[in-house]
């Protein structure tokens, strides 16, 4: 038994020794077999790890900007149709979270002397959200408490509404009139990452206003979106059930008056999202793959053709048929890994040159190159496993009639 | 030479498919071997001597009829067995040589031995034995094409002889020699011969079967005794 497992390893041995001899006297037609396995394991690497440095940056940026926050939009029933300062105020008190911010936006047409533009974005908050982050507000003061009792009219503007109303004029002590009403500017919001991805998805605006001014411009009284940021520590699972509740029993236990998103739950939806794109992409480049696979299987049954008479040969040496086959599919397995290997070199520079020019965090994924390795492995055996066997099938007296 | 056969035929007969008839080649040939005899298959192309090697040499088997190699039934064997048999027993010399091109003069001898399973420091040991046997010590890694028409024959030669089979079975192993080292490779057909390795040698040419010392006549598959030309 032993002895026999020894036999088989030396020859295997020889086999992997000659089929590299041959692969390697047949340079280019190896390389030009092995260039479809070589794109497509490259392909599927490139994809895969780019995709992935995508999804981590942007779950960073989440992490940063998003967790512990939920944001809930309100629909209302017929008997209240939103959040009154009394609810908020009510909700802010509960002990998972540190505040609330009330999202009130309307689009105004903004003027002054003879500039106008329209559709600007405005946005109502309270002063909550500028203590919160200290600095969101560039220059000036920001919104205070007594600017949302009072409904003031003020407002901070950002760097580009600066720039079109009040060029070469300091705006803050200014006036500037929204939807005809006259707003003194006290502040410059600064605009970092205000082009960033995420900025849309957090609904960037032009100018800020207190909630209850932006209420009483849009004839409302009652909040419809609000934010709430969570307590230290707080999972916002739990706290999202805790809020659930609290309005539930606001809205009389009505169904369907409000939502309650979490930000982990915009990342999941997001991270799945990007999964299924990244298979999907992936799915395509291993087209590549079986592409390259047929290459290979063709190349194999040349091969078999052309080397009938070594076969034939062999066989009379006294090779029995699964030693003739192992030898071509080791070749082609060879064949195969090599293109993997060569693939997942050229995966890895092109994600690595595309993570940089996307400003992209890089990753070294080993899943991917485990997949480069075991996809090549496979496509060899399989689109080997067929020239193989008719290389193990050919009669010898047949295969030495050809010499 | 002993009294013990190598290898016998009973009534051996073989068809092959040709068209919609059956050809019939070789008609109830009876064939007898001793150890040591040297023998010589003659006969013109078409009569169906390499029928006869391809059955001698295991590569085929017989329609009906028996044969024993090696004191084995080989009629019922399967191809695994076959190859078994070919490993153990026989040692081919084909008319072009057949080496492997990318492979040197020493790997060449030394393949039967890997298929063997024979471990890689006795199959060194052994093929540059045999290859120093037939006189070509100096060319050991030497690939095909650096050796000449009857060096790369004696390296054949040589792996032929490297399992040490009890039958050495060739196919006109001089048809692609000029005269000259034809008769090097039939003067160490000889040698072999005095060392007491069985023989059998197929050709077309009668020059050359008279190197053996017994000769067989093979026409449209029907077998007749040449004659013992030491008994002659």
């Amino acid at each position: 038994m032993l002895k026999s497992v020894r036999k088989t390893l030396v020859m295997l041995k020889e086999c992997f020794s000659m089929s590299l001899s041959n692969i390697l006297g047949n340079r280019v037609r190896s390389f030009l077999t092995v260039l479809g396995i070589l794109i497509g394991v490259a392909a599927v690497i490139a994809l895969i790890t780019t995709v992935s440095g995508f999804s981590g940056t942007l779950s960073s940026s989440f992490m940063s900007m998003g967790a512990g926050t939920l944001s809930v939009s309100v629909t209302g029933s017929d008997l209240k149709s939103g959040m009154t300062a009394d609810d908020l105020k009510e909700i802010s008190e509960m002990d998972e979270v540190e505040g609330i911010t009330p999202n009130v936006s309307l689009r105004s047409r903004v003027s002054r002397g003879g500039n106008y533009e329209t559709n600007v974005s405005v946005s109502g908050k309270n002063a909550y959200y500028f203590y919160r982050d200290a600095e969101l507000v560039q220059r000036g003061r920001a919104v205070h408490p007594t600017d949302e009792e009072n409904s003031t009219f003020v407002c901070l503007i950002t760097q580009e509404m600066m720039e079109t109303f009040f060029y070469g004029v300091d705006p803050v002590g200014e006036t500037l009139y929204i939807d005809g009403t006259p707003f003194r500017v006290i502040g410059i919001l600064s605009d970092a990452d205000s082009d960033s991805i995420l900025s849309l998805l957090s609904g960037g605006s032009d100018i800020v206003i207190p909630y209850t001014t932006a209420l009483k411009m849009n004839n409302e009284n009652v909040v419809t979106s609000f934010t709430v940021y969570l307590a230290e520590g707080e999972d916002s699972e739990n706290a999202s059930a805790a809020l659930e509740e609290k309005m539930d029993a606001m809205f009389s236990f009505e169904e369907d008056c409000f939502t309650v998103t979490t930000m982990s739950g915009i990342e999941d939806t997001m991270e799945s999202m990007l999964s299924m794109v990244s298979t999907l992409l992936a799915g395509i480049a291993s087209i590549a793959l079986v592409v390259g696979g047929i290459g290979i299987m063709n190349m194999m049954l040349t091969t078999v053709t052309e080397r009938t008479m070594e076969i034939g040969l062999k066989k009379a040496l006294g090779a029995i048929p699964w030693q003739i086959q192992i030898q071509f599919l080791i070749e082609s397995f060879l064949l195969s890994v090599i293109g993997g290997l060569l693939g997942i070199a050229v995966g890895l520079i092109l994600s690595f040159a595309l993570c940089q020019v996307m400003g992209m965090t890089f990753t070294f994924s080993l899943s991917a190159i485990a997949l480069g390795v075991g996809f090549s492995a496979a496509v060899g055996i399989l689109f080997g496993w067929a020239p193989a066997r008719k290389a193990s099938r050919l009669n010898p007296i047949d295969a030495l009639r050809a010499m | 030479m002993s009294d013990e056969t190598l290898l016998e035929m009973r009534g051996i007969n073989k068809f092959y498919p040709m068209g919609e008839e059956m050809a019939h080649i070789l008609k109830d040939i009876d064939l007898t071997v001793k150890k040591g005899e040297y023998l010589s298959v003659l006969g013109p192309s078409g009569s169906g001597k390499s029928t006869l090697m391809n059955i001698i040499g295991c590569l085929d088997t017989a329609t009906s009829g028996t044969y024993t190699l090696a004191g084995r039934e080989i009629n019922e064997l399967t191809e695994g067995e076959l190859a078994a048999i070919r490993s153990m027993e026989v040692g081919f010399v084909f008319q072009n040589s057949q080496l492997l091109p990318r492979l040197s003069a020493r790997k060449n001898v030394e393949l039967p031995l890997i298929y063997a399973g024979v471990p890689p420091r006795e199959r060194r040991r052994r093929a540059r034995e045999m290859l120093e046997k037939v006189g070509l010590s100096d060319r050991m890694d030497h690939y095909p094409n650096q050796l000449s028409g009857g060096q790369q024959q004696r390296v054949a030669i040589a792996r032929a002889m490297v399992g040490n089979p009890s039958l050495l079975l060739a196919d006109e192993p001089t048809g692609a020699l000029d005269q000259k080292t034809g008769r090097q490779v039939m003067a160490l057909f000889q040698e072999l011969n005095r060392e007491g390795h069985t023989i059998v040698m197929i050709t077309h040419d009668p020059n050359i079967a008279a190197y053996a010392r017994r000769c067989v006549h093979i026409i449209d598959g029907e077998l007749t005794e040449g004659g013992d030309r030491e008994n002659a």
